[in-house]
């Protein structure tokens, strides 16, 4: 062996072992790093203690309800706890928790990029969502909040509890948003890896893009709205104030203008994970690749002209609630298409029901419950019986814990092995999703009983006829903690002894599969070329390894269908037995 | 509580929004059956036995997708003027309606009736009347919500909403408050009573004068029906605000450090002007009662406080 030789040898195997989990080392470098996988898992662990600080109080606030009156906490501070558990869940979680933490990780890798267009403005949103937290934190630890997460006015103007330091916290997450928002729209424009077309692109990417265009266009709102909020309190401008001529229901029109979009900015995401897994989990082409794609953008776009059914008995004239009413089931529509796609995509594949697969059913499941109890809310009449009850909080428990977070922890347990280089116990994973999944039923169905009955939200208290309701909801949320604390114990013992994970633990086709698990600090070794669409199964079978049998037999591509290229047309046919490694 | 059915009906358009509410109820519970019911079949009929194979190259099914979103196109539409029409039902005044002008407050709701009478979180109103609630606020936004009417309307400060209703049953039903406003949000509880005429007519006489009861025992009726309760105890212990029990005859301790004695001009003035003597560790959180207690009810509850030994 000659010294060129061995030394080729020492540097291949130090490639083989350096990843951008150990390399460069030292806390000063993750603090500094501009690696977006880097960036991805530090969000990941923030937006996963928020989950369990918002988790807690979830658990507290429920058990008051046990019953009527005293429990284990006063009015003032159940109604600090409703709140906060709001603010938390909406703002430190659900909206950073897909798109910061887990897009961050996987959407250059998936585009076959080395990072995110601009690296700098990645790392500083991160920090400016730390600096933005640490308000929430502070207006937390001094006296909490207590107006509910909407700070609607004239309640959030009088009350002598720290909204400005919660508001101004609120106020600072919404650039982190923006920054993360414009990064991922210039990254997918521009470093698309040589072969990605538009329409050749993961859906995830899709549902990413139409994500960022929301929080780019519609978080400035909310932006301005906070600032007048804090004026008001601190210079009483005047401007929600009726006394001196002002509006407090134009409060609820700004407040709305951007947190309607927002609730997209929460869904779409998790619908853009779910198209991944539904495909690699039925080992089977997507159904319908271009609506669910343009479904995407449609309910983006039409996201923005629906806040005013938030209103509709705040005495809004019966002209706006009616176009208000008319768009919303607009909306509901492009949704019922993706449902549709996903059943569909299952029809002829290869099924196998790994945890990232059972999370994909408990998404659909719920999420179809989220979105049809939705026709009962954007229905005029029958919204102003349920306005305000239990049966909306039921609704949007369904559609962002039901359907948000099931894709979320789909994803976090897809992604897991790529970003850890690790397995987690597949037989603890069961079990956790399970209980989670009853868990959340038998928390949440009963509220939509509930709030027909009329019983009214955020009550400390409740008249009797309520009480069998509650005591099944706050016992629902012992089976959902357990299913949380068996999830947290299976993971933390995935990091210290899990199984090496191999490069495509699932069968994926798209580009984040092709490379090493956990990736080099750049991603790939060279620079990656998408060689067959995403959803390929019919033509190509990647295996554990990474080893790609292309199918002699593929039918010939027609115009219509996605996913598939010239490059991979040239081996078809005669390279039955050939294999590849990428 | 039944939790297949709907709180009783009490007022003319309760019916019809309960109707859709039920459409809407079949209609998601089969398009909910029918997506469950494939993606079982499709996960037993299509679930991977041995290695991963090739798949099949479907990829769209046009036919399939102009009537997967036709369908439910059609039905969400027949849903939308549904509840539209019913909507516009609600919001019609009829030309003979009542009107009794409806103030929230934190934390109670007051009914002004047309010949001068009040009450507090006691709406009293005759069986098939027509109604037109004029809404309104004196502090926060509040929502007036009678779930059996299926009526729900915001009370905004300076500003009056309007809704408009026909009870059909008697009975007592529930008003609850339906916007967040605060620490006791969840005790703005009232009740409402669909009554005839003739005894409507007679409790309207009742609580203008209080019959031929005595002043004390007029004012301990009034405790409850004027939401005093809501605050001030009268067994002695803690609430929102001082309690009542013995208190005739002591002196208080007031915020900003002075003493008052508590007497009948103390105890009227708390009443008309609230904030104006705050008792030491308590929030000035009293909303006026100007204008909703007449003198005859400020002397017997002032009576009725002093009966409380």
């Amino acid at each position: 062996m000659t010294t060129t030789q061995a030394l080729g040898q020492v540097v291949s195997e130090l490639q083989e072992e350096r990843n951008y989990l150990n390399y460069p080392k030292g806390i000063w470098s993750w603090l500094t790093t501009v690696d977006h996988k880097r960036i991805g898992l530090m969000y990941l662990f923030s937006v996963l203690f928020f989950f369990f600080v918002g988790g807690v109080f979830a658990l507290l606030l429920r058990f008051e309800l046990i019953a009527p009156g005293k429990n284990i906490v006063g009015p003032d501070t159940y109604n600090q706890l409703f709140t906060l558990h709001g603010a938390i869940m909406v703002f430190l979680f659900i909206i950073p928790g897909i798109p910061a933490a887990l897009g961050n990780f996987v959407l250059p890798i998936m585009l076959g990029a080395k990072d995110v267009a601009f690296p700098r403005l990645n790392l500083l949103s991160f920090y400016v969502y730390i600096f933005g937290a640490s308000f929430c934190l502070y207006s937390l630890v001094t006296g909490g909040v207590d107006t509910g997460w909407t700070f609607y006015t004239p309640y959030s103007v009088e009350t002598n509890t720290n909204v400005i330091s919660m508001t101004l916290g609120v106020f600072i997450l919404g650039f982190s948003s923006i920054f993360t928002g414009m990064n991922f729209i210039v990254t997918i424009h521009r470093l698309r890896a040589p072969g990605m077309t538009w329409f050749n692109m993961p859906l995830f990417l899709w549902g990413i893009y139409s994500t960022s265009l929301i929080q780019v266009l519609a978080t400035p709102v909310l932006a301005i709205t906070l600032v007048l909020l804090i004026l008001e309190r601190v210079w009483g401008i005047g401007i929600f104030d009726p006394a001196m001529g002002g509006d407090p229901v134009l409060y609820q029109h700004f407040f709305w203008f951007y947190s309607h979009p927002a609730v997209y900015i929460m869904i779409l995401p998790g619908m853009a994970i779910i198209s991944e897994l539904i495909a690699t989990f039925s080992h089977k082409k997507i159904f319908g690749y271009t609506p669910i794609a343009f479904s995407s953008v449609a309910i983006a776009l039409v996201s923005f002209i629906v806040w005013g059914h938030h209103m509709f008995t705040s005495g809004q004239s019966d002209l706006a609630s009616m176009i208000f009413s008319f768009l919303t089931f607009l909306v509901g529509i492009p949704s019922g298409i993706k449902i549709f796609n996903w059943v569909a995509t299952m029809y002829r594949g290869s099924l196998t029901f790994q945890a990232p697969m059972l999370y994909t059913h408990a998404f659909l499941a719920l999420f179809t419950i989220g979105g049809l109890t939705g026709i009962f809310l954007g229905a005029l009449s029958v919204d102003i019986h349920l306005h305000d009850t239990y049966f909306v909080v039921a609704h949007f428990h369904y559609v962002m814990m039901g359907g948000t977070t099931m894709a979320f922890l789909g994803g976090l347990h897809y992604w897991w092995p790529k970003m850890f280089g690790k397995m987690y116990n597949e037989t603890w994973a069961t079990v956790a999703a399970a209980l989670i999944f009853i868990g959340f039923n038998v928390t949440f169905f009963p509220q939509f009983i509930m709030g027909a009955q009329g019983m009214p939200r955020r009550y400390y208290t409740y008249i009797d006829q309520y009480q069998s309701m509650h005591a099944l909801s706050t016992y629902g949320t012992w089976i959902l903690g357990v299913g949380f604390i068996i999830m947290a114990g299976y993971l933390t013992m995935s990091l210290i002894n899990g199984k090496k994970a191999p490069k495509n633990p699932w069968l994926g086709l798209t580009l984040e599969w092709t490379t090493a698990s956990p990736p080099p600090t750049e991603n790939f070794l060279g620079n990656p070329r998408q060689l067959w669409g995403p959803y390929d199964y019919d033509k190509v079978l990647m295996d554990e390894n990474g080893f790609v049998t292309f199918n002699p037999n593929a039918p010939k591509d027609d115009h219509h269908s996605n996913g598939s290229n010239g490059q991979a047309h040239k081996h078809e046919g005669k390279t039955a037995t050939m294999k590849q490694t990428v | 509580m039944n939790p297949f059915s709907m709180p009783v009906e009490a007022s003319a358009h309760a019916g019809d929004i309960d109707a859709l509410f039920f459409f809407i109820t079949d209609v998601a519970l089969a398009l909910f059956l029918l997506i469950t019911v494939v993606s079982l079949a499709f996960l037993w009929l299509y679930r991977r036995k041995g290695k991963a194979t090739f798949t099949s190259p479907i990829s769209h099914n046009n036919r399939l997708e102009i009537t997967w979103t036709i369908i439910p196109t059609i039905l969400v539409f027949v849903v939308f003027f549904w509840g539209f029409r019913s909507y516009l039902d609600m919001q019609v005044i009829e030309t003979d309606a009542m009107e009794i002008k409806v103030t929230g407050k934190k934390w109670f709701w007051a009914f002004d009736y047309p010949n001068g009478v009040n009450s507090v979180n006691e709406l009293v109103v005759p069986e098939g009347k027509p109604l037109k609630f004029l809404i309104s606020s004196e502090d926060v936004i509040h929502s007036f919500y009678i779930p059996a009417f299926r009526t729900k309307m915001d009370a905004v400060p300076n500003r009056y909403t309007v809704v408009g209703t026909r009870p059909t049953k008697q009975g007592t039903f529930d008003i609850f408050c339906a916007e967040y406003c605060g620490k006791s949000h969840s005790e703005m509880i009232g009740k409402v009573r669909v009554v005839s005429t003739t005894e409507y007519n007679k409790w309207l006489e009742e609580s203008e004068s209080g019959g031929n009861i005595s002043p004390a025992e007029f004012g301990a009726k009034l405790y409850v029906s004027k939401a005093c309760a809501t605050c001030h105890s009268v067994d002695g212990s803690a609430n929102t605000g001082p309690t009542w029990k013995g208190i005739y005859g002591t002196k208080h301790k007031l915020a900003d450090g002075r003493e008052v004695l508590v007497d009948e001009n103390y105890l009227r003035e708390s009443m008309l002007d609230p904030n104006a003597k705050v008792v030491a560790g308590y929030q000035p959180v009293m909303p006026t009662y100007q204008g909703i207690l007449k003198d005859k009810q400020i002397d017997a509850l002032i009576a009725y406080i002093k009966s409380l030994k």
